[in-house]
């Protein structure tokens, strides 16, 4: 058994881990962070995606081990505590950028991360940047839209009057 | 699935895990990113008793401007390899190459060397790393000694790479100036080249002057397409201009047959590729 520590959507966890015990499976395990899901077990669609260190990962494809010490955002943490979804949320909802939901969290949380790095891009851009993850549902024309929304969003919070921010 | 049972150790520095090397290394597998190595223990491919893990090793990773050459080391993701740019200005091919690996979640977790040292022929970054005569710096309990492109890559998933050995840098010659494409042909999003063709090339006012070609997955390790290379020297810089020199990529290849295309499929490939990838790194 191996220690780790790190940071899980905004609280700090300890535990005695197998070193062979993969990032996807301490979440939903040990934390009981069953929002991020696992698809294929292969690391080809995506489902697990969570943020590692600020960075879009494949939680199947991270030992928990590897993660140790670094800070994990998972698809749990991203509305606020008063239940204001986040922007790419409410963009998917919208949009209906979903039918069964099971690459949501996937979905969502590369989205989140392709906008913090582009945070306009273009029609392509996005489908390039989502090719990590699969939807067996939608033929992903409204993920893409919901994406676009999301982005426009997000300019539209950028661009509103101080008063009326998060905080009116 | 999840991988068979393994001790785990993570060093902190290239003696640490040189010393991990000499102890387990016979029963242990060396991990950089994990991006392809887990996959392989998840589906019990391998069972290693050991999995030495090089993420903790802070001189591994980086890029550095080194005189004549950009030194990329081993540990770096493809995601600080592409946006990276000292590696555009001077080895654009390798750029345009890092952003084909793969997905943006892979590529914020695997790395440079970890990908060149796992010799996959489908792998997207050795065809570019032979064509721009890349220098492998491999260290051992010996000391560090340095491999040329053309000797690095020995068979399927094999290299020069020692038993007890460690990949830290890469060394890319600066290509200032030089055009780059990569031309990957995949079958779906986010695979593994059918057939890659990797092209940089120096052009000067509309003629090719010299020109460098290698090629993913049409054989056991990646290849330099010399014939093309020579051919392409005094073409114009068109489409049109580098068709008869793209008919040599297929000399001396030996490229698989699978449930993806026939060796002859993939020859086919090869020629209509270096032509496309030549005249788009020739700006024609």
């Amino acid at each position: 058994m191996t220690k780790i520590s790190m940071r899980v959507d905004q609280e700090n966890v300890t535990d005695d881990v197998e070193p062979r015990m993969l990032l996807v499976q301490y979440l939903r395990e040990k934390l009981g962070k069953t929002g991020t899901v696992i698809g294929c077990d292969t690391s080809n669609c995506g489902a697990c995606t969570v943020h590692l260190n600020g960075r879009s990962v494949k939680s199947c494809n991270v030992l928990a081990v590897q993660a140790d010490g670094g800070t994990v955002d998972t698809i749990e943490r991203l509305a606020d505590d008063d239940g204001t979804l986040h922007p790419v949320q409410e963009a998917f909802r919208e949009c209906h950028g979903l039918q069964c939901g099971f690459c949501t969290p996937g979905m969502i949380m590369q989205s989140v991360d392709l906008l913090n790095e582009n945070p306009d891009p273009t029609e392509e851009e996005v489908r390039l940047g989502l090719e990590g993850n699969l939807c067996r549902c939608t033929g992903y024309h409204n993920i893409v839209k919901s994406v676009l929304y999301a982005a426009q969003l997000k300019k539209d919070a950028a661009n509103a009057p101080q008063s009326e921010g998060a905080n009116a | 699935m999840i991988p068979a049972p393994f001790e785990y150790v993570a060093p902190t520095s290239v003696e640490e895990a040189l010393q991990a090397l000499s102890e387990h290394g016979d029963d242990a597998k060396v991990m950089a990113g994990g991006q392809s190595l887990l996959p392989v223990l998840r589906m019990r491919l391998n069972a290693p008793e050991w999995v030495i893990d090089l993420g903790r090793i802070d001189s591994m990773r980086g890029i550095r401007d080194d005189g004549d050459a950009i030194v990329i080391g081993a540990t770096t993701t493809h995601h600080d390899v592409l946006n990276d740019a000292l590696v555009k200005e001077h080895a654009l091919l390798i750029t345009k190459a890092a952003t084909e690996v793969a997905d943006a979640q892979i590529r914020h977790r695997g790395t440079f060397g970890g990908a060149l040292a796992h010799a996959d022929p489908a792998g997207d970054l050795g065809a570019p790393a032979l064509a721009l005569g890349a220098e492998f710096v491999i260290v051992g309990p010996g000391g560090t000694r340095t491999v040329a492109a053309d000797d690095f890559f020995v068979d399927l998933f094999e290299t020069a790479i020692g038993e007890d050995e460690l990949l830290t840098e890469v060394r890319i010659p600066k290509h200032t100036g030089w055009g780059a494409h990569y031309e990957k042909f995949v079958r779906v999003a986010h695979q593994w080249p059918i057939v890659a063709v990797a092209a940089t090339v120096k052009a000067d006012g509309g003629t090719i002057s010299e020109a460098r070609v290698g090629l993913t997955n049409m054989g056991s390790t990646p290849l330099r397409a010399g014939g093309v290379e020579e051919a392409l020297a005094g073409a114009a810089a068109s489409e049109d201009g580098v068709r008869e020199a793209a008919e040599k990529a297929v000399d001396g290849t030996n490229p698989p047959s699978d449930l993806n295309g026939s060796a002859e499929y993939r020859k086919h490939l090869a020629k209509v590729l270096t032509r496309r990838a030549v005249a788009a790194a020739a700006g024609g």
